[in-house]
């Protein structure tokens, strides 16, 4: 049928199901790469423009393992993640916050500044090529009727859950994680009995980067890296963390299936180019009408 | 020249300001006071069009206030100063005072002139060059009181403008305080430091709770029970007069 | 510095840049400058939104992308006279800055939340661009037809072919013009009520409300000063390289660009977006030189340094460039007397 000028197919329920399910998959890891960012902003109130280029600097970093060492993308979590939080907690550290006083537009800008430093690194050291990783398995899996789940898939949303169950668990039993859930609910009281905030911040910068990194080992089999990426995850990751609610966990999951879901869809209906645009609305709707988001805490 | 007739606001489950009349005479110096929370910033918020009323009508020489924006309020000549102080810190001193004064002038230069003009009434003509962000306290709350004479106001609704003034400072505030009613400006005055209220005040007010508890002078409300309860308490009213009775 | 001293001094680097042809014969330099002016016209864009209103824009592409395709669908479609498109252009991104201005102004949205809703709008006129091939052609791109009669130089807006001053400096020339336009703007909007009333939303928006002005009103006002100015910009990118596509009428290149220039070089000031422009391209020039020298020609490495330099910039010169140079002329020029 037609719709201003637009051809949208009718398709039948199964393809639809379908292509519900697959958003439900890219979810699980839209859901990861925004936990991170929520995470990040619940504590440290950054607006983390750089979680992007984060994500494909890690895709790199899993490729590069692959390809030098025939290490397998799953198992480069092992090196990926905690490499991700070293780096995360060192940017942070080091120049973000060193940068950072003042309106929070400026430390937007100093991420975007950040942001551009590593995309730019990155097509300087790795050409604009993409490069993607081969794996013996990613073309088996599970066939549900309705669609054909690959294995990749599948992996990525256990991973996902098991890395979010993991964090959760993280944040509510360790001291460090009631630390930081300390910082990010008053600063203030946090330096006051003692906890050393500077630290706390960078850890949980850290943690953001090391769910990016997690998220880049899941995406691996299945997505082609090249610097602009990151680029395009951004606005993404923005849309699922403000539509999930800023700062909130459960916001975060939520967010990342309503939108790989919708992402997928819009794909169907609206074609591969226009279907983006379901996001950037999505994001605009969001910010006018509701910017606290669905879980989010009212200002 | 303003009537404040029912004004109610209520935040979730707690009612901020409740029912509250009041009337502010042309030429007068009218205070509100009350203890912290009392719903006094509250109410000059929807005096000044900063919230809206959920009830009740604000009169402002007959025109209706409530719900307007602050904007056009200032421009029918109502003009409030914060509690906290607002500089516009990376300007200075003139060029704050200018902003004011923009209201009413157009050419960028005579703005410039008249906010020369009244930062030497105010005594501030040393630090016109200064950015705002460098004064002391005291020195922004004149700069605030400045900028909002700039706008040549017809009624001027102070927000504790004494707060964080040394004695000396509250005495220079009074001082000008008085010259601004004298060149005509009606003021109506929120306060906490009673030495303020009590040599200032026409009449004053007093707010507890979201409601007005008492109404006078200052020397009729200094002696009220409610008020003297509001501030230190149940029963304290009832001791005083014991201990009076006592002394007699 | 008194307002006579910085007349004289913009009247002298007017001079300068009128003048260039008669002490500046190389092709390559008249680019730079060229490019420099292009980037310094974008940067003051983005200044008046950004550096006087003090709301931050990631999505500045919008309003340059906007008037560029105008200004080449006019032409390619209906065969409009640029002239004529021009002023479509003009009004078309003038609306759309209306547009989103009105939303997010309306609904509140500052700080980081307008920053990123501004992004969002230039993303989904990104892919709008993109998709809607029937209007905009899509990801081919416009490609406008080149103009090779002397004769039609001018009335065709295209000097590639046109007589030898034309062909040499006909678009730097524009280019000088739209500069001139965009700053003297500027300088006037700085003296201006509506600068000063601008300049107090920046620094706090209740205060100023409480002090009569609309802010509403003054954000709208400078929203559209700017999208402007990145229309003019968009005109001319688009009479000078006969081609747009999405990708460079919407997409995060300009965006970026057109902030860097301010920030480094200065918010708030006049002479800020063209100190930043001279910096970043004249470093981007050195970069360039340096590594070409011992790799091949690598793209990326300029944007890693102007990444740096907004970082360092960002966290310790607030006022860039300009307050650093302010600064050292406060040091070495003492006032007699002066404000005691």
């Amino acid at each position: 049928m037609e719709f201003l000028g637009i051809e949208i197919p009718l398709y039948s329920w199964s393809t639809v199901i379908g292509s519900a399910i697959s958003g439900v998959f890219l979810g699980a890891i839209y859901a990861l790469v925004a936990l991170g960012l929520t995470l990040i902003y619940g504590v440290l109130h950054i607006i983390n423009f750089a979680h992007g280029s984060l994500l494909m600097l890690a895709m790199y970093a899993v490729f590069f393992l692959w390809h030098l060492f025939g290490i397998d993308p799953y198992l480069a979590m092992l090196i990926v993640v905690p490499g991700g939080f070293l780096f995360g907690y060192g940017l942070q550290r080091s120049v973000i916050g060193k940068a950072s006083h003042g309106r929070d537009e400026i430390v937007l800008l100093v991420t975007l500044g950040v942001a551009i430093v590593i995309e730019n690194a990155a097509l300087f050291l790795f050409t604009a090529n993409e490069r993607s990783v081969q794996v013996p398995y990613d073309l088996d899996g599970i066939d549900l009727g309705v669609t054909f789940v690959v294995w990749p898939e599948i992996a990525a949303l256990a991973g996902s859950l098991l890395i979010t169950l993991a964090l959760w668990s993280f944040m509510t039993r360790t001291d460090t994680g009631k630390a930081i859930r300390a910082v990010a609910k008053e600063r203030q009281g946090a330096r006051l009995v003692g906890i050393n905030v500077e630290h706390i911040f960078a850890v949980s910068f850290g943690i953001g980067t090391a769910c990016v990194a997690a998220a880049a080992s899941l995406l691996a089999p299945t997505y082609a890296v090249n610097p602009q990426f990151g680029y395009l995850f951004v606005l993404i990751a923005f849309t699922i963390v403000v539509l999930g609610g800023m700062g909130s966990f459960v916001g975060a999951l939520v967010g990342g299936f309503i939108i790989g879901i919708t992402e997928q869809l819009g794909r169907l209906f609206l074609g591969e180019s226009l279907g983006l645009i379901t996001i950037s609305v999505i994001f605009i709707l969001i910010l006018l009408f509701r910017p606290t988001g669905l879980f989010g805490q009212k200002v | 020249m303003l009537e404040v007739h029912s004004l109610s606001k209520t935040f979730g489950g707690l009612k901020a300001v409740e029912d509250v009349d009041l009337r502010v005479g042309e030429g007068e110096i009218v205070s509100l006071i009350g203890p912290n929370g009392a719903g006094k910033t509250t109410l000059f918020a929807m005096i000044s069009g900063f919230l809206g009323p959920d009830r009740g009508s604000v009169l402002y020489l007959g025109r209706e206030l409530a719900g307007q924006r602050p904007h056009q309020i200032c421009q029918w000549g109502v003009v409030r100063t914060f509690q906290v102080v607002q500089p516009f810190a990376n300007l200075s001193v003139r060029e704050n005072i200018a902003v004011g004064a923009h209201t009413r002038i157009r050419a960028r230069s005579e703005a410039m002139e008249r906010a020369g003009v009244i930062a030497r009434q105010l005594g501030m003509g040393a630090m016109l060059d200064q950015p705002a962000g460098a004064l002391t306290v005291a020195g922004r709350k004149r700069l605030e009181l400045a900028r909002a004479l700039a706008t040549e106001p017809r009624l001027l609704l102070l927000d504790e403008v004494m707060a964080g003034l040394t004695p000396t400072e509250v005495a220079e505030v009074v001082e000008l305080v008085r010259d601004i009613r004298a060149s005509g400006i009606t003021i109506f005055l929120i306060e906490h430091v009673m030495q303020a209220v009590m040599s200032l005040s026409d009449r004053t007010y007093v707010l507890n709770q979201g409601r007005l508890i008492a109404e006078g002078t200052p020397a009729e409300i200094a002696v009220t029970p409610e008020v003297i309860e509001a501030y230190l308490g149940h029963g304290a009213a009832a001791r005083f007069a014991v201990q009076r009775g006592g002394h007699a | 510095m008194s307002d006579r001293a910085r007349v004289i001094g913009w009247a002298i680097l007017a001079t300068l840049l009128l003048a260039l042809p008669l002490y500046v014969t190389s092709g390559r330099w008249i680019d730079f400058i060229e490019l420099t002016l292009f980037v310094a016209v974008m940067g003051q864009g983005w200044n008046i939104l950004g550096g006087y209103g003090g709301q931050y824009s990631f999505g500045h592409a919008l309003f340059f992308g906007t008037a560029a395709y105008l200004q080449a669908l006019l032409q390619f479609r209906y065969g409009l006279s640029p002239w004529i498109a021009m002023w479509f252009a003009l009004a078309g991104s003038i609306l759309v800055a209306s547009f989103v201005g009105y939303l997010s102004f309306r609904y509140g949205l500052r700080g980081s939340y307008f920053a990123l809703i501004t992004l969002a709008f230039a993303e989904a006129f990104h892919v709008l661009a993109r998709s809607f091939i029937s209007i905009t052609e899509g990801g081919r791109g416009v490609q406008l037809a080149l103009n090779q009669d002397p004769e039609r130089a001018v009335a065709t807006f295209q000097f590639n072919f046109a007589d030898d001053f034309l062909k040499a400096y006909g678009f730097y020339y524009t280019m000088v013009a739209i500069m001139a336009l965009a700053y003297a703007a500027t300088w006037w909007m700085e003296r201006s009520r509506f600068g000063a009333q601008l300049v107090a939303v920046r620094e706090n928006e209740d205060a100023a409300q409480a002090l009569g002005i609309d802010a509403f009103r003054v954000k709208m006002g400078a929203i559209c000063l700017s999208a402007a100015i990145m229309a003019l910009a968009g005109i001319y990118y688009v009479q000078k390289f006969l081609f747009i596509d999405p990708g460079i009428a919407y997409g995060p290149s300009k965006s970026v660009e057109a902030l860097f220039a301010p920030i480094i070089g200065g918010l708030g000031t006049v002479l800020g977006p063209l100190v930043g422009a001279l910096f970043i391209q004249g470093v981007g020039e050195i970069a360039k030189e340096f590594i070409g020298m011992f790799w091949q020609d690598r793209p990326g490495v300029d944007l890693i340094l102007f990444g740096i330099v907004l970082v360092l910039v960002l966290g310790f010169l607030p006022r860039g460039l300009v307050g650093l140079i302010e600064d050292a002329w406060r040091r070495l020029v003492p006032r007699a007397g002066g404000d005691a």
